[in-house]
């Protein structure tokens, strides 16, 4: 279960964060998520409230997306050199859909004693529409 | 509002957005490499469940038109399974804005801070929701 730790002296800006792909989205993830977090808007799992609403079918919550989003980053910078995770929601994600997280690095620089970086962060679906446009700052171990 | 981070919890939203870090699921690993097992960045979206009637804002907003537009975490200090959050939401912004699918919108940011047991601020999550004149509609 070992991962590769992320230095920063190994990172240059413009690198490129792994991408991290969903394949498939199904109700039932959406359910999931329902679950996990208690987010039980109905218009995420209620065909008949959806369709009242003037949707075709129900869409994931906005936050299942980040969730993705928040996988793809911690599996590059680690989850405890998170200092900031900030999305913006720009298209709603189907049933079906795929979903490819990534994002790259913008900047290195030091603050509050910590060496850190800072990025971009994008979800897009299989039309290659943005559903997600994101930024964070981590920090980072020095060698 | 006060809610306690139980590792159970932790792994069933850990699933739930398809994480498979070791940092959630082995405690050994975990110890080492972040100091214990600590919740998915995003993991306080789970408040609902801890909500007692206090700290809760009702925003009297109308779910069929309700979008989430956008969502921020700062993280001062870490929070292993364990903790003890108590959480304080203030409504920080609200503004009117023309829409360009939907007429015009609401947006409401709301800010929320989350102490831990020391009374340490741990972290800062703000979420702006919007509200739309009119569904949207799915784009093909």
């Amino acid at each position: 279960m070992e991962r590769k730790k992320l230095y920063f002296e190994d990172v240059k800006e413009g690198a490129e964060i792994p991408v991290f792909e969903v394949t498939n989205l199904t109700r039932t993830d959406i359910v999931k998520y329902a679950g996990a977090s208690g987010d039980f808007n109905p218009i995420h799992h209620d065909q008949t409230f959806a369709e009242a609403a003037r949707y075709p079918t129900v869409f994931a919550h906005g936050m299942l997306n980040a969730g993705f989003v928040s996988k793809c980053l911690s599996d590059y910078v680690g989850r405890s050199g998170l200092r900031r995770f900030k999305v913006r929601f720009t298209s709603q994600v189907w049933p079906g859909d795929t979903i490819a997280c990534g994002g790259k690095v913008i900047k290195k620089y030091e603050a509050n004693g910590e060496k850190r970086i800072e990025g971009e962060l994008y979800a897009k679906n299989q039309k290659g529409e943005t559903v997600i446009q994101g930024g964070f700052v981590a920090a980072l171990s020095s060698r | 509002m006060t809610m306690h981070i139980e590792l159970g919890k932790i792994r069933e939203f850990a699933r739930a957005i398809k994480d498979d870090n070791p940092v959630y699921f082995d405690e050994q690993y975990a110890k080492k490499e972040a100091g214990g097992v600590m919740p998915p960045p995003t993991f306080t979206m789970t408040q609902s469940f801890w909500d007692e009637g206090q700290g809760h804002i009702e925003l009297g907003l109308d779910l069929r038109r309700v979008l989430h537009g956008e969502q921020e975490f700062e993280y001062l200090r870490p929070v292993y399974a364990g903790d003890t959050l108590t959480a304080r939401g203030r409504v920080s912004n609200v503004e009117k804005r023309p829409g360009k699918r939907g007429g015009e919108m609401t947006l409401v940011t709301l800010e929320t801070e989350y102490k831990n047991q020391r009374g340490e601020v741990c972290l800062y999550a703000r979420s702006t929701i919007i509200e739309t004149a009119k569904p949207v509609e799915k784009k093909d």
